[in-house]
């Protein structure tokens, strides 16, 4: 019962979806870039899914994924790393994409039905572009500009697709793993 | 009294620095947490205004203490830089916090590493946040410093920081 999301989208979008996982009741579904546009229109829209609140897009950079030990910081925090082996994971995360450096991912939540979904469209880091939902979800705007920002992703179709939270002077894309995280690019004053 | 005639002029900046210093006009450029410190500190229960500092002025030019409450980011150092820029003199800085002193625990791509690279800055609060007592103990070396500045010529220059940091 868990996974009624899911099979709803697979169901009508057998070819998009690469792969699709669940835990406790977080359902995943991983799709192809080129179905996007369609999956969303058909997320909002479907009397059964009803999905009319955009709650976050964001991107993850898996270049450095699995590379280095992880943060000391999560290690010993105590923090669960791994899903804990009290409770089934009957649907496990098959892991990242591979020879794909980025994911853009959705999230979405629907009012009248109380249900979420995370939609995850791997990207590749050449061109990497995706289509706009702002024409969708006017909170897709400040959301893509954000990842653009962040990421360098490009959303094809977005009206203003500026830099939101760092100036347009500023080179690169900081939250991608190859910027240094300490490079700073100041306006005024010394770089240090 | 006619030995010196410096007597009069000196007794009359003691007299203009005392009256500065017990009326304080501060400009709260306040960006991030510290700001509920500083809050605190205004409030009744450590009354800043016991000091003379109760009246905030939201313009820079009717302020004569810029209080930078919280982290810069470099994309606010210009805006900083153009507030100080905006008061009228005599002015003050206090760089409230230690986000504002060096930058604090945020050593990567968006922070100011202190914003003594940007603006002269007359006192250093550090703390995160600082405790109201750290706030006011700050301000009444502020007092001191007012006091004092037309006696002894403009505030001291802020202490020189290397061109390029080692991170």
């Amino acid at each position: 019962m868990t996974s009624v999301l899911i099979e709803s989208v697979t169901d009508r979008f057998p070819d998009a979806v690469s792969a699709s996982h669940a835990y406790r009741g977080d359902q995943t579904v991983v799709v192809r870039p080129e179905f996007l546009l369609e999956i969303a229109r058909f997320l909002k829209e479907d009397p059964a899914l009803q999905m009319n609140l955009l709650v976050d897009v964001t991107a993850v950079d898996y270049s450095a994924f699995g590379k280095g030990p992880a943060p000391a910081f999560f290690a010993s925090s105590g923090v669960a790393v791994k899903p804990s082996s009290q409770i089934q994971d009957e649907d496990p995360w098959p892991g990242p994409p591979e020879k794909i450096r980025f994911t853009v991912v959705y999230h979405f939540y629907s009012i009248q039905h109380k249900h979420r979904l995370r939609l995850v469209i791997p990207v590749e880091e050449t061109e990497a572009a995706l289509d706009s939902l702002t024409t969708l979800w006017a909170a897709a705007d400040w959301l893509e500009r954000e990842v653009w920002d962040m990421y360098g992703i490009r959303f094809n179709g977005h009206p203003n697709l500026k830099r939101i939270l760092m100036y347009e002077e500023f080179e690169g894309y900081p939250l991608r793993k190859d910027y240094p995280v300490n490079k700073r690019q100041p306006l005024i004053g010394p770089v240090n | 009294m006619q030995n010196n005639p410096s007597f009069l002029t000196t007794r009359l900046d003691k007299a203009i620095g005392w009256a500065q210093k017990y009326s304080i006009f501060q400009y709260p450029f306040v960006t991030a947490c510290c700001g509920m410190e500083y809050m605190a500190t205004a409030c009744s229960h450590y009354d800043v205004d016991r000091f003379g500092a109760g009246l905030p002025r939201f313009s820079p030019r009717q302020a004569d203490v810029l209080f930078v409450v919280g982290t810069i980011s470099h994309k606010m150092a210009p805006v900083l830089n153009r507030i100080y820029d905006q008061m009228a003199d005599p002015k003050w800085v206090v760089a409230f916090g230690v986000c504002t002193c060096t930058g604090g625990f945020y050593d990567n791509y968006a922070t100011v590493m202190g914003i003594d690279t940007i603006i002269p800055v007359d006192v250093y609060i550090p703390g995160c946040p600082p405790r109201p007592e750290m706030v006011l103990d700050g301000l009444m070396k502020l007092q001191d410093k007012i006091q004092d500045h037309r006696v002894n010529g403009r505030r001291s220059e802020p202490e020189p920081r290397p061109e390029v940091f080692e991170v």
